[in-house]
This record gives structure tokens, sequence and C-alpha cells, in this order.
């Protein structure tokens, strides 16, 4: 099983201004911007505490999944 | 590629939306689509009217009834709107220049009317869509690009405003402070009045540039820090408020409604048939 699979944190590049405020917010400095775009760059540190979906303006960073879409 | 809110909430199709990168707007427009969500309304009986601005495109992208349109006249339409379907839960989605300034009769009026609309004025402190003029909220000494040496007016409380005109519920909440902002639409759906929320929203390409503000993430951090919530402010010494802003629930109470009143009169005459 890859970390991947296990965490439900999804991402949407094409959605992506590569604003910073996730990557500002995340508690757990999961993420980075790379060329321009969201990248998740340490998955297994995820708490799946949804601030990054929370403050994104652009709804291209979200848990999917079955518990607690919204 | 998204998730139930926003697919369910969102004409999908029209995302990724216009606004710039970091632009406070999207955060206030999901917390709003998801107050509605959380109160389960049928998305029918919902209709969310806007002005013109970069916060009126809003309702372009929400999947409901919408209705975009003249720059300050979105209360006039909602008023409408609201007086031909009493039974539609009328939102208004403005700018600080779009209700303050052009639209500053209508929005003084329409809560002196205690018409049953939510309004939520996104307040960036200037006007994005035509390039950073100075706008009623720009506070004093701040600059745009109609104020190139600084400001010389005196800047709206828009809530203190909107509460003496006469509103049932007033509250002002941050694109910082997402969660609240969703409390507050959900209270102001809820309240039969005029209902009147303040979102204070990032502009980081014209305010945050003509400021110095920036980027995006100085800009949260800058609502973070210097919002205070007015059930704290009392008991906090003055120093530690100065330069601040109040944050939080200012007003609600309960007064006759407008439309239902008016309903009254035709209900009167009806009798008399
Ligand atoms: C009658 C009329 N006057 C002026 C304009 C030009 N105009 C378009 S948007 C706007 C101001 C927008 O500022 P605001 O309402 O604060 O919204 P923001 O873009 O900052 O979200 C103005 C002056 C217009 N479209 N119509
Ligand atoms: S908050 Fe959204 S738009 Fe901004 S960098 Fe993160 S994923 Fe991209
Ligand atoms: S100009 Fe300002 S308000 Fe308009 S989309 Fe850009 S950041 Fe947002």
């Amino acid at each position: 099983m890859t970390a991947e699979k296990t965490k439900r944190l999804k991402i949407n590049k094409e959605w992506c201004k590569g604003c910073y405020i996730c990557v500002e917010f995340c508690p757990a400095n999961v993420l980075e911007i790379k060329d321009g775009k969201i990248n998740i760059k340490n998955i297994d540190a995820c708490i799946e505490c949804s601030q990054c979906e929370l403050r994104c303006p652009d709804y291209a960073i979200y848990l999917g999944g079955k518990k607690n879409e919204k | 590629m998204t998730n139930t809110l926003i697919e369910n909430n969102f004409r999908t199709n029209r995302l990724p939306h216009i606004w710039c990168s970091g632009c406070g707007h999207g955060i206030i427009m999901r917390a709003i689509t998801k107050a509605v969500d959380e109160l389960g309304y049928n998305k029918d009986d919902v209709c969310v009217v806007s002005g013109i601005g970069c916060s009126s495109r809003a309702p372009g992208y929400m999947d409901f009834n919408t209705f975009h349109t003249l720059h300050g006249r979105a209360l006039a339409y909602a008023t409408g709107v609201k007086m031909a379907k009493p039974e539609l839960k009328v939102i208004v989605v403005t700018g600080d220049g779009d209700c303050a300034a052009i639209g500053g009769n209508h929005l003084i009026h329409s809560a002196r009317r205690n018409i049953d609309i939510t309004t939520i004025v996104f307040n960036n402190n200037i006007y994005g869509m035509t390039g950073g003029q100075y706008s009623p909220t720009t506070p004093t000494g701040d600059k745009g690009t109609t104020a190139p040496f600084g400001n010389i007016d005196k800047n709206f409380d828009l809530c203190k405003l909107v509460q003496g005109a006469g509103a049932t519920y007033v509250a002002r909440s941050t694109a910082y402070h997402v969660n609240m902002i969703t409390q507050q639409v959900k209270t102001g759906l809820e309240n039969k009045g005029f209902s009147f929320i303040e979102a204070v929203s990032i502009c980081p390409t014209y305010y945050g540039r003509k400021n110095k503000k920036g980027d995006a993430v100085s800009m949260m951090n800058y609502l973070k820090t210097n919002a205070v919530n007015v059930k704290a402010a009392d008991k906090l010494p003055k120093e530690k408020i100065q330069g601040k802003f109040l944050i939080g629930e200012f007003y609600k109470s309960q007064e006759p409604e407008y439309t239902e009143e008016y309903q009254k009169i035709i209900d009167s005459f009806q009798k008399e048939r």
C-alpha cells in the first residue's frame, strides 16, 4: 500500500494558481509549490485537518473519499 | 475532479474562476455556499443576486438561481425578486464599491425596510475590477490609482452604517476567519429581515500592491493578527485593540419584515371584497 492510498488529500493542479495560502496554513508542512503549482511533498505528515481545503481560494486542494467530504 | 461541496453547489464547468491568484473572493464564495448547503435548502429556493465588480462575478459560478445585474443595483433587483417571490431565500453578493459607493442608497434603504435579504459584502477596500480606484472603505491615508498621494476621505464602517440604517442582523468576519463567515451567513439566512455580513477580503493585485501589503499570504496573516472578536474586545485593555478591527456579531433583533407587512395590506383588501 502506498501512502497516497491511505490519505485522502487530493489536488487539482489545473485549478491551482500557486498563491501559497495552503502551503502557509498547513500545520504539518505537507505542501509546497513546484513549477508554480501545488505539490504534495510529504503525504505521510498529513493529519487530514482540511485547513488547506478551507482556505484554498480556487478549490484546488481537498480531502476526498468517503467520510467528511465537505 | 473536485469534492462534493463544490460538485453539488457550483457550475464546475465554469471553474477555475477569473479571480487573481490569492484573491480572497474565492474563499468567501465557498464559505457562503457551504452555509446554504449546511442549511439544506433546496437549490431552486435560493436566488443569488449581484451587481458589477470582481466580487459580483460570484453568482456566475454558484449553481442556484442567479442574477448578475447592474453596478450598484443588486439590492434593487433583489428587492424585486423578493417582492415577487417572498418564499425565495434571496442572497446579495456585492463589493464595497458596488454597495457603498454607487449602491449606497439602496443599501441604507434596504436596511431601513428590513426586507428579508441576506447581503454579503466582499470588502477588499478597493475597486478591484476597474484597476484599483479607492472606495468608500479604503482607509484614510491609503493609496489607490485615484488617490496616488493617499486617500483624504474618511472610510465607512459598513457594519455601523447598516446597523444605524435599521438592519436586524449585522456581523463581520474575514477571508481568514472562514468558518465564521459560514456561521454568520447561516444566521443571516435564518433571520427574517435584512441581514448584513461584511466579509473582509483581500485584493493582493490592487489594494495589496498599491499599499505595500505584501503577497496573499501576508495579507491573510494581517487579517489573522488584526481581527479582534467583539466578545473579547470589552475585556481587553485599550492598547491591545488600538489599530485593530472588530469581527463577530454586532447586532441582532426581531422587527416587522417588509414583504410580510406588504402582504398584510394585500390581505386586508382581499378580506373586504
Ligand atoms: C454604472 C457603472 N459605473 C461604473 C462602472 C465601472 N465599474 C465596474 S466594477 C466597479 C467597481 C468594483 O468595485 P467593488 O464593488 O468594490 O468590487 P471588487 O471588484 O473590488 O470586488 C466600477 C466602478 C460600471 N460597470 N457601471
Ligand atoms: S491555496 Fe489553492 S490555489 Fe493556492 S497554492 Fe494552494 S492549492 Fe494552489
Ligand atoms: S483585482 Fe483584486 S479583487 Fe479582483 S480578482 Fe484580482 S485580487 Fe481579486
